[in-house]
């Protein structure tokens, strides 16, 4: 009995004409795979150091998201604590068990509840360490990994995001080439989530609402850089 | 969710879809709300234009080297752990979504939106198998507690308005307090969202479809603004994806570009706000995530257009800029359409996958103006392939008899220029004082098949290419492919 993927793959090798066993066709697709061609990079995203970052921050602002722009990673747990005095949430605050968020200096906020692990959904806000920001569109990219939960990134109404000024690449294609030198090429986490802005609907009357299944807010924590 | 197609019915469909006050007020939107944020954010990147060249690249080379693609993203999703189902068609795609929820006991399963789930029914299947589907957009829950499909590919309640969705909210959520306000859209919302995150949190599977997948890596990617189908893969034992085989692209450098002009495309957004990229189960050590991951890639007569006249329409990638832009989806709206796909990508992709005995009426639905081409980040030629349609039907004598005659009067004049020119530029300056009291007509001769269900619009005088050739003169710096637009004519 032919399989249906035997089935699926005979139609495709009919209609295109080919045996699949050609050598200048896989040579060619073979040679785009491992060397992963750079399409057209816009100008916006190829800008210098300063004008990268002030560009991400306008990005950031223009996707619905708010930011902070700190000095040092020190200060992470005292905005933490003035974002959610600043909306009268109860300072309680879940993270994952990123070695980046559990170095920081959160005895100089004794009065601030930090809970590791993923959500259930229960939390009202949630602090995660972005991968990389991207310029180009605000964009933040989160990737999954036993210190980063991805529930962290959805459930809470409020996500706080931690992120390094010098991971702000100005383009998608440089965060890839950053992810392949970290896991191997072709290989990724399991989740990679890029994140701009806060969770939207405009399915009733096209009214654009914010906070429709994932957080209401997003919150930037851009530490260093400035 | 019924998938009985009343394609063939288009006209009857459409004459009722006019006469629709509610649904008429709720498609006078869809322009308005769509274009302008389309024009601002292609405006506001100057490579938009050249980034759809490369779009439109990208898919060729990737659809000439499918088999090849195919093969690796098989190869590298099963490196990561996930599994891979090819099938052949609806029922067979069906079956092996059936036979995963059944392995696993599955009681709930949770949607993200996928147009493919809407081509192979699967809700109703899942159902008889006695599985609950809840689908957890917000657009794509509105209609499945109507009954109802989807009237576009990216707003699916696009005909709703928010009376009828309080109505709907009240018959469905009976355990709500029944004098609780719903007159804002942000409560409506909320109670949506309140309702959903339990089915999120009690669902067994999850199943999304895909924007994309990445041969390169094995990655599944689902763009959305809600959320819904991140909450959707994450939190249930098993992910499926479901993805029609033209989905692939080779790299994540190529999607990237690919990813520059959907959004844009489609909201106006520089980017949608979750595009998440899934690459096999959860890992050792992950503290959350599915704990299977299949990919299920359907062909369902695609392969078929592969090689042929209609190929260029798998280089779609369902920004819905196409219908957005369309005065023919402006007046009926999508249900008339009759199945799943509408607008002017329907016009094309229906009768290649339904037929075109059942969808014969879809390639006519258009006025050949030419913006959906216009608009379309991949640029597909979607009037040419329309009247490839015209013509296949005309060859069949599935054509009702007056229009044969309409369209060989036509042939005559449009393959006589010299002709053809003088005698519709007389003609529609003639249209055009007659029509100037109303702007409209109501009765049109060799037309009646369309005007009968709708009035034609009074000429603002000059013809197609008279006001072609004078807008061709203003932007002489944009470079368009004049030859598919000549040929665009009717
Ligand atoms: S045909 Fe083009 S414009 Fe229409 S949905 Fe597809 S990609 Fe978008």
């Amino acid at each position: 009995m032919t399989s249906s993927r035997d089935t699926v793959f005979a139609s495709v090798r009919r209609a295109l004409g080919v045996t699949s066993q050609e050598a200048p066709r896989r040579q060619e697709a073979d040679g785009r795979l491992a060397g992963h061609p750079r399409g057209l990079v816009p100008a916006r995203a190829q800008l210098p150091a300063a004008a990268r970052l002030a560009l991400f921050k306008d990005m950031v602002v223009a996707a619905a998201a708010s930011i902070d722009h700190l000095p040092s990673a020190d200060d992470v747990p005292g905005a933490v604590a003035s974002y959610l005095r600043g909306r009268n949430l109860p300072p309680t605050i879940l993270r994952g068990g990123d070695a980046r968020l559990a170095a920081l200096p959160w005895h100089r906020e004794p009065n601030l509840d930090v809970w590791i692990g993923p959500s259930d959904g229960r939390q009202l806000a949630g602090l995660s360490h972005a991968f990389a920001g991207v310029a180009e569109s605000g964009t933040l990219v989160m990737l999954s990994g036993p210190d980063n939960p991805s529930t962290l990134n959805l459930l809470p109404d409020h996500h706080l995001v931690v992120l390094d000024a010098a991971d702000v690449a100005g383009d998608y294609e440089s965060v890839w080439t950053r992810i392949r030198e970290r896991f191997g090429p072709g290989v990724m986490p399991r989740t990679v989530n890029w994140i701009t802005g806060p969770s939207r609907s405009a399915d009733i009357e096209q009214t654009l609402l914010l906070g429709a299944h994932g957080p209401r807010s997003l919150h930037v924590l851009l530490v260093g850089g400035a | 969710m019924s998938v009985e197609i009343t394609s063939p019915r288009f006209k009857d469909n459409a004459k009722r879809a006019l006469a629709d006050g509610p649904l008429q007020a709720a498609l006078s939107k869809v322009g308005p709300g769509f274009i302008g944020k389309r024009t601002a954010a292609a405006d506001k990147l100057p490579e938009f234009d050249a980034l759809r060249d490369s779009a439109r690249d990208i898919k060729d080379h990737t659809l000439a080297h499918l088999d090849l693609y195919l093969e690796r993203f098989e190869e590298k999703v099963k490196a990561a752990g996930g599994h891979v189902h090819f099938a052949v068609d609806a029922a067979d795609a069906r079956d092996i979504v059936t036979k995963i929820c059944r392995d696993l006991g599955a009681r709930t399963v949770t949607k993200g939106k996928s147009m493919i789930s809407e081509e192979i029914g699967l809700n109703d299947h899942l159902s008889a198998a006695g599985i609950e589907p809840v689908e957890t957009d917000l657009g794509e829950y509105l209609i499945q507690i109507r009954g109802e499909a989807p009237s576009h590919i990216i707003a699916p309640a696009i005909h709703l308005n928010k009376e009828q969705v309080e109505e709907d909210f009240r018959r469905v959520h009976t355990h709500l307090a029944p004098e609780r306000n719903l007159s804002e859209p942000t409560a409506l919302l909320a109670e949506a969202r309140g309702e959903l995150r339990q089915k999120f949190l009690v669902a067994d599977v999850g199943i999304t479809g895909a924007n994309f997948l990445v041969a390169e890596t094995g990655t599944s990617i689902i763009v959305t603004n809600e959320g819904n189908g991140d909450l959707t893969q994450t939190l249930p034992k098993a992910h499926i994806v479901l993805a029609s085989l033209e989905k692939l692209v080779p790299t994540l450098e190529d999607v990237s570009q690919l990813l520059r002009v959907l959004a844009r495309s489609a909201t106006g957004q520089e980017m949608s706000v979750y595009t998440t990229f899934s690459t096999g189960p959860r890992r050792p050590g992950d503290p959350d995530g599915p704990g299977e991951y299949h990919v299920v890639i359907l062909d369902n007569g695609r392969s078929g257009m592969l090689g042929g006249p209609l190929k260029e329409m798998l280089r779609c990638i369902r920004c819905g800029a196409c219908m957005n832009h369309c005065p023919v989806y402006h007046a009926v709206g999508g249900h008339a359409y009759g199945w799943v796909y509408p607008g002017p990508m329907g016009s094309v992709l229906t009768p290649a996958l339904i037929g075109i005995e059942k969808g014969a009426n879809l390639p006519n639905a258009s006025t050949f103006c030419g913006r959906c081409e216009e608009v379309c980040p991949v640029r597909i030629p979607l009037p040419k392939l329309m009247r490839h349609w015209r013509e296949k039907e005309f060859e069949r004598h599935l054509t009702p008899a007056p229009q044969r005659y309409g369209l060989a009067v036509w042939g005559f004049f449009a393959r006589r220029g010299w002709l053809y020119r003088p005698a519709t530029g007389l003609a529609m300056t003639l249209l055009s004082v007659l029509g100037r009291k109303k702007g409209r007509f109501a009765a049109l001769p060799l037309a009646g098949g369309w005007t009968g269900h709708r009035d034609f619009p009074a000429p603002e005088g000059g013809t197609f290419q008279a006001q072609w050739r004078a807008q061709r003169a203003a932007r002489n710096t944009r470079h368009a492919n004049r030859d598919a637009k000549k040929d665009a004519r009717p």
